[in-house]
């Protein structure tokens, strides 16, 4: 049926353009023959088209179009006339006798504007004449046209400041009250278009009206460009005329519209000047109207406007625009009891804006905005609106956007209560938000007590709010958040110790309450953290004032020690061990042999209690023993207590190869370059004799079990270690020891039944070319290896 | 019936001409045949005077028994064609019997004389002044011609000219209230007037104006009343709402007026009716009529400014009042009657 109509309607439309271009083709004939009975005839018939009802506006427009640019060519026709010395007044008569009053008035409007210009009489008398003989056409649509043409005709001959038609009498509020006027009967028009005709057709009633409303918005566009209108003339006349038409209309597209048009096309400077005035009218408009975008529009151009030029802030202090616009969200929000919790919050999140923008020093304004907004919030519970939350959201990044710096956002008192009403998820979101701008901006925060405020705000990602774990987490998610929770805490710094101290102890005291889960993400931020305030101390002479109650790495080392305890909850032994060795490394750069002891016995325990999977047991074991090598603060019996173990560890790997190449591992442990009493030559031979041990052992029952003797890669791999330390003048690896190595593995690899292995080929091959190569370069080091033969 | 003509051929010309006849104001007058010409146009208490040539025709003579010239004021029914009833006869004798040989003027003067009606031409009933010439034959049958010409009586403006006003209605369906500036207009005039809507309930698709013209003739059982409406004026375009006022601005220029005439020698009438008519939707038409008087005025008004007068229409307190419902298709037609 709709497609029906719209075929029909096409139809008209063409039938109705066919009737008007006869009659215009007529019309242009008696033009050229300077015929006026005739070209008023025709013109009058062409028009006649117009008086159609059968047109959706839309098709409407594309007939009217048409006759704008035919009476164009008349208008240009009456001029001609005018100047060959007909009369305009009896012109002006002449028209009126068309019996039809649409073609009457639209010719009426086109000889009008030609009376207009000749001066024959006073501009306004005729823009009165002709806005007052237009209301014969009350059906909306044809009026809103008739109209719309008067508007058109009359824009460059309204009697404004500095026009051609200023003057004798005519004045710029003449041209105001033209245009006010007509705007007044259209909006008239526009509006009833609304409660004509039947019920069921509300939609496309709608649809052709917000079609329509431009025809209306011109007016006061043309309001606007009135050169006379200045603020005084906007203040007294032309806004509170608007205003009452936009008020007394009471209907509900019609306000919206037109307080959207008023706020777009006035500049931001009356705005503000008339500012109680609008805002006034706000909550005497129909309750369903969507004032929060009127007013939220409002206020993104004052923001925007405030924005503009420092020199405008005084205006906005002096006629009080925060206040006033916070009284009239205030009203309206009384007003509109019904409004939804996203219209209170879209409110108070562009006011909350204006006043970031307009007052960014007085923060207390930000914060009674975000006070008012958590009452109107108060007894409604979380909210549940996905679009409300998504507003809150903006109201709560507002203050973090402007001030690039959460520490501001803190200050504020009543920034968390309003994320109370968050629901768990946008809470973590919002959360979110907060560390990616500190994390932009590298925000220092600077004391515990705002730390504690920050973490209070982003507690969303720091535990489980209600208690409730989340079971329907998404993974990556929860990843993404506590990585960006990691990275805040690892941003932590302070130069002052004592703050920094207690920053940390914050921190961790929010960390530990995280659960297993998160633990795993926020410990070693916090560890590492806490470890550069360590090495920052460091530097400092210990204990400056002997006072007990100052920072020492001791109670750090201490505070550490209980942190990474606490990972044994969830557990992973690796990465406690790791982070024992890390502090225990750091233990030993700050000279404190019983700290590092106790964390190398800590990660010892867990080696040996938790760790339990040979791949691990290996990884584990090596950083035991690379960590273990660097260590010199310890006396010689602990020293040996922990090397021995760390040995003891090795030996006892599950697999063949991995005790073998954690032997020869150990063996570093004997020989520390850069420490004179750490050069023990006869247990790192020790060592490496066992590795060889082992290594035959393992071809050994590789060839019972598979009948083949496997690769020889830890023989090479031995041979290595034996020309490092040989190299390093360890006085028990000599040429001798080194040749029959090699020549073991040169046996091994020709020997059938050893598995050939191209890589182990190449690596051999490579460590021969070493020898040689160290041979060539002569010298000391030449000499040395002289002997060797490949 | 050309060979009669030639048969009884008039044996001389008569022409007949004023003596003002270059200067005087000529009006167009649409004759009985249609055709329109230009004849002079004089007014009650002038002197009528010109001459009145006989000019026989050449090598012939005209004998007679007299020649007078006649001035009458003629109404003719057409009921009743060719039957004229004159109330105006003036005779002026020109000659003595006797022979005419060759062209001969005689002058002739009507002075001051009283013609109280204006010329008319109506549906059913024409007003005519005429100078009419006799040339008496005894046994031919006489020689007579025609001369017409136009009276129009101008009179000065009426010095009380009220505005109509006047609240009407429909109960519980339609009130107006409607105001015309004056009560009379001259014919050039501009009835400038205003409609206000106190109260719609039906659904109007618009309102017109129309001029209509009651001609009646005759009198008493005889009388036959004719109506036409001359002027059809669209005043609005779709439907207005409680409140609105819709403006009148009618031209009287371009329509064929012509002054009411009030029981003219007790033989007929015309008079003038505004008619103003809303159609609704469902095209039931609802009107007020409202007799005006026209008249030429001595001094029409000067044209020279635009028109753009508007008269207050003012809300008066609305008085309930019983619905009138005029006879005939009442749910076709519906008078709106006072309140």
């Amino acid at each position: 049926m709709i497609a029906d109509r719209a075929e029909d309607e096409e139809k008209w439309l063409a039938a109705g353009m066919t009737g008007l271009q006869q009659n215009a083709f007529h019309m242009h004939r008696a033009l050229d023959s300077n015929n006026l009975r005739d070209a008023l005839k025709y013109s009058a018939q062409m028009l006649s088209e117009l008086r159609t009802s059968k047109l959706s506006p839309h098709k409407y427009y594309v007939l009217y179009m048409r006759a704008f640019d035919e009476l164009r060519k008349l208008e240009m026709f009456f001029k001609e006339e005018a100047r060959r010395g007909c009369s305009v007044i009896d012109l002006y008569e002449l028209v009126q006798h068309a019996g039809n009053i649409l073609p009457r008035l639209y010719l009426l409007c086109t000889v009008g504007s030609v009376y207009i210009k000749s001066k024959e009489a006073p501009a306004k008398d005729v823009l009165k004449d002709l806005v007052e003989m237009c209301r014969g056409i009350q059906h909306p649509v044809r009026g809103l046209f008739l109209r719309s043409y008067l508007s058109q005709v009359s824009r460059d001959k309204l009697p404004d400041i500095g026009s051609d038609y200023e003057g004798d009498g005519d004045t710029v509020v003449d041209a105001v009250d033209f245009v006010l006027q007509n705007f007044t009967e259209m909006n008239k028009l526009w509006v009833r278009m609304q409660h004509q005709g039947p019920a069921r057709e509300k939609e496309k009633r709608e649809k052709e009206r917000s079609e329509l409303r431009d025809l209306v918005g011109k007016n006061l566009h043309v309001l606007s460009q009135i050169e006379g209108v200045d603020l005084e003339m906007y203040k007294e006349t032309v806004l509170p005329r608007v205003l009452e038409q936009v008020v007394n209309c009471k209907d509900e597209i019609a306000q919206f519209y037109l307080m959207e048009c008023i706020i777009q096309v006035f500049p931001d400077e009356y705005h503000l000047q008339t500012l109680d005035v609008l805002l006034g009218a706000c909550p005497q408009l129909q309750p369903s109207v969507d004032i929060k975008t009127v007013l939220s529009q409002l206020m993104e151009r004052l923001s925007n406007y405030a924005a503009s030029s420092a020199e405008v802030l005084p205006e906005f202090l002096q006629v009080e625009a925060f206040s006033k616009l916070s009284n009239a969200i205030g009203k309206v929000i009384e007003a509109q009891v019904d409004m939804p919790t996203i219209g209170v919050v879209t409110l108070y999140s562009s006011l909350l804006k204006f006043t970031l923008h307009v007052h960014p020093d007085r923060l207390d304004y930000a914060d009674q905005v975000l006070g008012a907004c958590v009452k109107k919030l108060s007894g409604k519970g979380k909210i549940e609106d996905n679009k409300a939350t998504k507003q809150i959201v903006a109201l709560l990044s507002a203050p973090l956007e402007k001030y690039n710096d959460i520490v501001t956002a803190l200050k504020l008192s009543n920034y968390p209560r309003v994320m109370e009403y968050l629901d768990n998820e946008t809470n973590k979101v919002m959360a979110t938000v907060i560390i990616q701008s500190i994390l932009k901006n590298k925000t220092q925060i600077s004391t515990a007590e705002k730390m504690e405020a920050l973490f209070e705000l982003i507690k969303g990602l720091i535990k489980d709010l209600d208690g409730i774990p989340d079971d329907e987490l998404d993974e990556d998610d929860f990843k993404e958040e506590q990585n960006s929770v990691a990275r805040l805490i690892q941003m932590l710094s302070n130069d002052d110790p004592e703050e920094m101290f207690k920053i940390i102890c914050t921190v961790r005291k929010h960390v530990l309450t995280g659960g297993p889960k998160r633990l795993l993400f926020t410990v070693p931020p916090l560890v590492f953290s806490s470890l550069k305030l360590v090495r920052q101390l460091q530097g400092q002479e210990e204990n400056p004032f002997g006072d007990d109650l100052s920072t020492t790495p001791k109670k750090i080392f201490q505070l550490l020690n209980q942190t990474i305890e606490a990972l044994s909850s969830i557990p992973v032994p690796d990465l406690a061990l790791r982070l024992y060795l890390q502090c225990a490394e750091a233990a030993n750069d700050c000279e404190l042999e019983p700290v590092a002891y106790e964390f190398f016995t800590q990660a010892y325990i867990l080696y040996e209690e938790e760790i339990s999977d040979s791949k691990a047991q290996v990884t584990a074991i090596h950083l035991i023993i690379g960590t273990l090598q660097r260590m010199h603060v310890f006396g010689v019996e602990n020293k040996d207590t922990l090397t021995h173990k760390a040995t003891g560890y090795s030996a006892k790997l599950l697999k063949k190869p991995d005790q073998c190449r954690a032997v020869y591992a150990c063996g570093h442990l004997f020989w520390v370059d850069d420490q004179e009493n750490m050069k023990d030559g006869d247990r790192v031979l020790i060592c490496l004799k066992r590795a060889l041990r082992i290594a035959n052992a393992a071809q050994q029952m590789s060839n019972a079990a598979r009948g083949s003797t496997g690769s020889v890669t830890l023989f090479v791999e031995i041979l290595n270690k034996y020309l490092y330390f040989f190299e390093k003048g360890n006085p028990q690896i000599t040429v001798a020891s080194i040749q029959s190595l090699i020549e073991l593995i040169t046996n091994e690899m020709q020997s059938e039944s050893t598995t050939p292995d191209p890589a182990t080929d190449a690596f051999f091959a490579s460590t021969l070319r070493y020898i040689e190569f160290q041979k060539q370069k002569g010298g000391a080091v030449g000499e040395k290896y002289e002997p060797i033969k490949a | 019936m050309n060979y009669l003509i030639g048969a009884f051929k008039p044996s001389c010309n008569i022409s007949i001409t004023f003596s003002d006849a270059k200067t005087r104001k000529q009006v167009p007058f649409k004759k009985e045949n249609g055709q329109t010409v230009m004849l002079p146009l004089f007014q009650s208490q002038e002197n009528i005077s010109g001459k009145v040539s006989v000019e026989p025709v050449p090598g012939k003579k005209v004998e007679h028994n007299g020649i007078k010239v006649e001035l009458l004021g003629q109404i003719e029914m057409y009921f009743d064609r060719g039957n004229f009833y004159d109330f105006t006869s003036l005779v002026r004798e020109l000659d003595i019997p006797g022979e005419i040989y060759e062209r001969k003027t005689f002058p002739f003067e009507f002075s001051t004389v009283e013609m109280p009606y204006e010329t008319y031409n109506g549906a059913n009933v024409r007003l005519r002044y005429v100078l009419k010439v006799t040339i008496s034959r005894g046994y031919a049958g006489s020689i007579v011609e025609y001369q017409d010409f136009v009276v129009r009586n101008y009179s000065p403006p009426p010095s009380i000219n009220n505005s109509i006003k006047m609240e009407v209605g429909i109960e519980d369906c339609l009130h107006i209230e409607f105001e015309y500036n004056k009560s009379k207009y001259h014919l050039k005039d501009v009835i400038v007037g205003k409609i206000y809507f106190l109260l719609v309930r039906i659904k109007i698709k618009n309102m017109d104006l129309e001029i209509r013209r009651r001609e009646s003739t005759g009198s008493g059982a005889n009388t036959h009343v004719e109506t036409e409406t001359l002027a059809k004026f669209e005043l609005m375009d779709g439907a207005p709402v409680r409140g609105e006022s819709i403006p009148i601005r009618l031209f009287l220029s371009p329509y064929e007026l012509t002054p009411t005439h009030k029981n003219i020698n007790n033989k007929f009438s015309v008079k003038y009716y505004l008619n103003l008519v809303l159609v609704d939707e469902e095209d039931r038409r609802y009107f007020k009529q409202q007799e005006n008087i026209f008249c030429w005025c001595e001094r029409p008004v000067c044209l020279g400014g635009p028109t753009m007068a508007y008269p207050s229409c003012r809300l008066k307190a609305f008085h309930n009042g019983q619905t009138y419902v005029d006879g005939g298709d009442a749910q076709r037609q519906q008078q709106i009657s006072p309140i």
